[in-house]
C-alpha cells in the first residue's frame, strides 16, 4: 500500500492520518469523445487519499482529455465507463458542483478575464465552494488574510490580486497563480495539467515547492505531465503511462525515470502511439 | 447541460420589473397632431408668446422634414397622427405646490419604481444625496429638495415651471444646443414638448447634491417628449442622473426626447444615464422606441461635460450623446454601455465635435449583444480646422454572447487640422466557452459567470457612475442577461 506524503517535507512517506489511503478517484473503463473522434478507449486508474500520481504520455496519448473530461468539460463526451469521486458519481455533477465539492484542475493555459479582478474572482470562487460545503462565507476582511498566508507560499506579490484574472500575467505568473488558487481552495483532488509547461527552472522550483506544501493526507494530486522533470521537484508515489487513451504501464517514481531514458517508443505499440 | 439548460430557461421568463400599470385619472389631449393640438399643449401650459412661436416653427419645420433611415435599426412605419401628445395626471389647474399636495396614488408609483419622492432625509442637519424631479407621462409631478437647494442659488424644477417664473433663461438657452431644426425628432419634440427637467447653477456654485430626473410613461397610447436643459455657469459644478421606466404594452411607445447642457467658462457637467425602458417580449412584441437627441456644448475655456450611459431597455434605441467643444481646453467623454438582447435594436454612439484649441475627447463604448439582437456603435470625431492640438482617444469593444446576435462599428473621423491626433480601437469578442468553463471550475455558477464577465467588460464604464447608480447598474446588467446564455 502506497504511502501519504506529509505536507511540509512534499517526500516523507510517514503520515498516520486517518483519511490517508481511503478511495479518492476510482475511474472504470473510461471512453470519451471530442468531435466524434475516441480519445480515451477503457481507461482504468484508482486513486487514494494522500496519494500524488503522475500521468505521462507521449502527445496526443489523451492526458489533457483526461484531465478535461475529470473536470467536467462539456465539448468532451464520455461514452462509457464509470467516474467515482469520494463514494459519488462524478459524471453526474456539473463542472461547478464538481469543483465545490473539491475537485481542481490547474489549466495548462490559465483564461484571462479582464476587468475582473483575482480578488474578486477568487473570493466568489472560495464561497462558492464554502457554501456548498456547509461553511460560512468569508467577507473581504477574512478572505485578505487568508490570501496573505497563501502568498507567501508561493512568494505572490499582493499587488497581484487587484489585477484582472491572468490579464497581461507572464507564463510563470499564471502557473503559480493557478497553484496559489490551489492553495485558496483547499481541494481534495488536484488535477495539475502540464503544470511545468513553458516554466522556466526558477519558476519551476517555485511551483513545485507550493504543491508540496500542499500535499496533504486527505488530498490526493494528479499530475499530468510530457517531461520528467516536473517530478524531479514533485516527486510523486506512482506513475502511469498513457497511451492511445489506455493505461498501458504503472510503476513507482522510477518509472518515470525508465521513460525519460527510453523515450516513449520503449513501450511499444508504435502505432497504437501514432494512431491517437 | 440539461439542468443547466433548464434553469436558463427559468431565468429566461424572469419578467420586465417594472411592467405595471397604475390608474391614475389623466387629462389628455385628442390623438393626433396638428397646429390646433400645439395651440392646446401650449395654452395648458400657459405659455409665453415666444413658446408658441416657437413650437409652431419647429411644427412647420418638421412638415417638411422626413424620418431619416440612415441608421441600423428596422421597425414599422410610425403613425404620427395615432399617438397622443399630451397626457397628464388630472390635479388642480396650477398643479401641486407643494408635495403635500401630490396625489398619494403618484407617491406610490414612485415608491414602487424605488424613487422616493418623499423628502426623507432632512435631519438635524444632513444634507440629502439626491434631489428629484418626477416626470409622468407629459408633465412633472414632484421636484424634491428644491428649497434646499435654492439656499445656494440652484434652480430645479420641471420645465414648465422654469418657462413661468425663468422665461428670461429659457429664452436665453432654450434651442441653442440643439436647434428646433434639428432633426427629425428633436423638431418634433420641440412642437410638442410638454414637460421636461430644467437646472441652472450659478457662477462659482457647485452643487450640493445629485440632481435626477425618473421618467415614467404610463399612458397607453401617449408619446413621450421630454426635454431637459441644463446650465452650469462659470465654475459651477453639477452631477446629473437619469433613470427611467414604462409599462409593458404590446403596442410600441415613441420616446423622442432631447437634452441640451450648456458649460460656461470652467463649468463641469456630468450626466449619467440608465436607461430601462421596457424593451418589448421575447418574441420582439411591444416596446418603447427610444429615438432621442442629447448634445452639450463646452461654451467655455476648460469646461467639461461627460456623458455616462446604461442602456439596457428599448426596443429600439437611437441615441447619440455628444459634446461641442467650442471653449479652448475644454473636454468631452462619453462612457457607454448597451446592452440589448431578444429582438432588441440599439444604434448608438457619440459625437465629438472639436472647435477650440487643445480640446480633448474620450469615448469608451461597449456593446453587448445577445439572443437575436443588434447593436451598433456609430460615433464620429470632427477635428475642425481651428482645433490646434486637440485629442481624441476612442475605444469601442463588442462582446457577442451566442451566435444569433450582432455587433456593428461605424466610427467616422474626421481631422482637419494637422496638430489634431484621433486614436480610435476597436475590438470585438465572444463570451469564451473557455472563460465560463475556468469559472466554473472554480465553483462558480454558469449566470454568476456570465455576469462576473460582463462586468469586467464594462468595468471602464461603470467607474465613471456615481455610486448608487454603479450599483443599480450592476444589478440591472445581471438581470438584464439572465437567460441569455447557454
Amino acid at each position: 500500500m502506497p504511502q501519504a506524503a506529509t505536507a511540509a517535507s512534499g517526500s516523507g512517506p510517514t503520515d498516520k492520518d486517518e483519511s490517508a489511503g481511503l478511495q479518492m478517484l476510482e475511474i472504470k473503463n473510461l471512453h470519451a469523445k471530442v468531435k466524434g473522434r475516441e480519445i480515451l478507449r477503457g481507461l482504468d486508474l484508482s486513486l487514494k487519499a494522500g496519494e500524488v500520481h503522475a500521468i505521462m504520455g507521449p502527445n496526443g496519448s489523451g492526458k489533457s482529455t483526461l484531465a478535461q473530461v475529470l473536470a467536467g468539460r462539456d465539448t468532451y463526451e464520455v461514452t462509457d465507463g464509470t467516474v467515482t469521486y469520494q463514494g459519488q458519481d462524478l459524471l453526474a455533477l456539473s463542472p461547478e458542483d464538481r469543483a465545490r465539492a473539491g475537485v481542481f484542475l490547474a489549466f495548462q493555459y490559465p483564461v484571462e478575464i479582464p476587468g475582473v479582478s483575482n480578488n474578486y474572482f477568487l473570493r466568489t470562487a472560495l464561497n462558492a465552494v464554502r457554501k456548498y460545503q456547509g461553511q460560512e462565507e468569508l467577507d473581504a476582511v477574512d478572505f485578505l488574510a487568508l490570501v496573505q498566508k497563501k502568498m507567501q507560499l508561493l512568494h505572490m506579490d499582493e499587488a497581484l490580486m487587484k489585477r484582472a484574472v491572468n490579464e497581461g500575467f507572464s507564463g510563470g505568473e499564471k502557473k503559480r497563480n493557478e497553484i496559489f488558487q490551489m492553495a485558496v481552495l483547499e481541494p481534495r483532488l488536484a488535477i495539475l495539467d502540464e503544470t511545468d509547461s513553458g516554466l522556466d527552472i526558477d519558476a519551476l522550483k517555485t511551483v513545485a515547492a507550493g504543491v508540496n506544501a500542499l500535499r496533504a493526507p486527505d488530498r490526493t494530486v494528479l499530475l499530468v505531465t510530457h517531461y520528467q522533470r516536473l517530478l524531479t521537484y514533485i516527486v510523486p508515489d506512482y506513475v502511469h503511462v498513457l497511451s492511445a487513451g489506455q493505461i498501458v504501464k504503472s510503476g513507482g517514481k522510477e518509472l518515470a525515470l525508465e521513460l525519460e531514458d527510453k523515450g516513449y517508443q520503449w513501450l511499444g505499440e508504435p502505432d497504437l502511439v501514432a494512431g491517437a | 447541460m440539461s439542468t443547466q439548460a433548464q434553469d436558463l430557461e427559468a431565468l429566461a421568463n424572469k419578467e420586465y420589473e417594472y411592467g405595471f400599470v397604475s390608474a391614475i385619472a389623466e387629462d389628455v389631449v385628442p390623438r393626433g397632431l396638428n397646429e390646433e393640438i400645439i395651440r392646446m399643449i401650449s395654452a395648458k401650459k400657459n405659455e409665453p408668446e415666444f413658446m408658441l412661436d416657437w413650437r409652431l416653427r419647429a411644427y412647420r419645420q418638421w412638415l417638411k422634414m422626413t424620418e431619416p433611415t440612415w441608421q441600423n435599426v428596422h421597425y414599422p412605419p410610425i403613425d404620427y397622427q395615432d399617438i397622443i401628445y399630451y397626457s397628464a395626471p388630472k390635479t388642480s389647474s396650477d398643479g401641486p405646490k407643494s408635495m403635500d399636495e401630490v396625489d398619494p396614488e403618484l407617491l406610490e408609483v414612485y415608491e414602487k419604481l424605488g424613487v422616493p419622492l418623499k423628502e426623507r432625509g432632512i435631519l438635524a442637519g444632513v444634507t440629502p444625496s439626491v434631489a428629484v424631479d418626477a416626470i409622468f407621462d407629459s408633465v412633472s409631478v414632484a421636484t424634491t429638495f428644491q428649497a434646499k437647494l435654492a439656499e445656494d442659488g440652484v434652480i430645479f424644477c420641471s420645465f414648465s415651471e422654469a418657462v413661468q417664473h425663468h422665461p428670461e433663461l429659457v429664452q436665453k438657452y432654450l434651442g441653442s444646443v440643439v436647434p428646433y431644426t434639428d432633426n427629425y425628432f428633436a423638431t418634433l419634440n420641440s412642437a410638442v414638448f410638454s414637460d421636461g427637467s430644467f437646472c441652472f447653477i450659478p457662477k462659482g456654485v457647485r452643487c450640493p447634491m445629485e440632481l435626477s430626473s425618473y421618467v415614467r410613461i404610463n399612458s397607453n397610447a401617449s408619446g413621450q417628449f421630454e426635454r431637459t436643459l441644463i446650465i452650469a455657469e462659470e465654475g459651477a459644478s453639477v452631477s446629473y442622473l437619469e433613470g427611467c421606466s414604462a409599462p409593458k404594452r404590446a403596442k410600441n411607445q415613441l420616446h423622442a426626447a432631447v437634452v441640451e447642457l450648456v458649460a460656461l467658462d470652467d463649468a463641469k457637467i456630468k450626466y449619467s444615464t440608465v436607461q430601462n425602458w421596457f424593451p418589448g417580449d421575447k418574441d420582439g412584441v411591444g416596446g418603447v422606441f427610444n429615438f432621442v437627441t442629447k448634445r452639450g456644448k463646452c461654451l467655455g475655456k476648460r469646461s467639461k461635460i461627460s456623458w455616462t450611459q446604461v442602456e439596457t431597455g428599448s426596443a429600439i434605441t437611437w441615441k447619440y450623446p455628444s459634446c461641442i467643444l467650442q471653449g479652448d481646453d475644454s473636454v468631452g467623454e462619453f462612457y457607454s454601455v448597451a446592452l440589448t438582447k431578444n429582438h432588441q435594436q440599439a444604434d448608438t454612439g457619440t459625437k465629438m465635435l472639436h472647435l477650440g484649441k487643445r480640446t480633448r475627447s474620450t469615448i469608451v463604448s461597449k456593446g453587448i449583444s445577445a439572443g437575436v439582437s443588434q447593436n451598433t456603435y456609430r460615433g464620429a470625431v470632427r477635428m475642425l480646422a481651428g482645433a490646434e492640438g486637440a485629442r481624441n482617444y476612442s475605444q469601442c469593444d463588442s462582446l457577442l454572447i451566442g451566435d444569433k446576435c450582432g455587433a456593428h462599428t461605424f466610427p467616422v473621423l474626421e481631422v482637419k487640422n494637422n496638430t489634431a491626433q484621433v486614436e480610435h480601437e476597436a475590438s470585438t469578442s465572444r463570451i469564451g466557452e473557455d472563460q465560463l468553463f475556468y469559472c466554473r471550475q472554480r465553483g462558480i455558477s454558469n449566470e454568476d459567470a456570465v455576469s462576473m464577465i460582463v462586468n469586467g467588460f464594462c468595468k471602464e464604464v461603470f467607474k465613471e457612475l456615481p455610486m448608487e447608480f454603479a450599483v443599480e447598474a450592476q444589478k440591472l446588467l445581471g438581470v438584464s442577461l439572465e437567460g441569455s446564455v447557454g
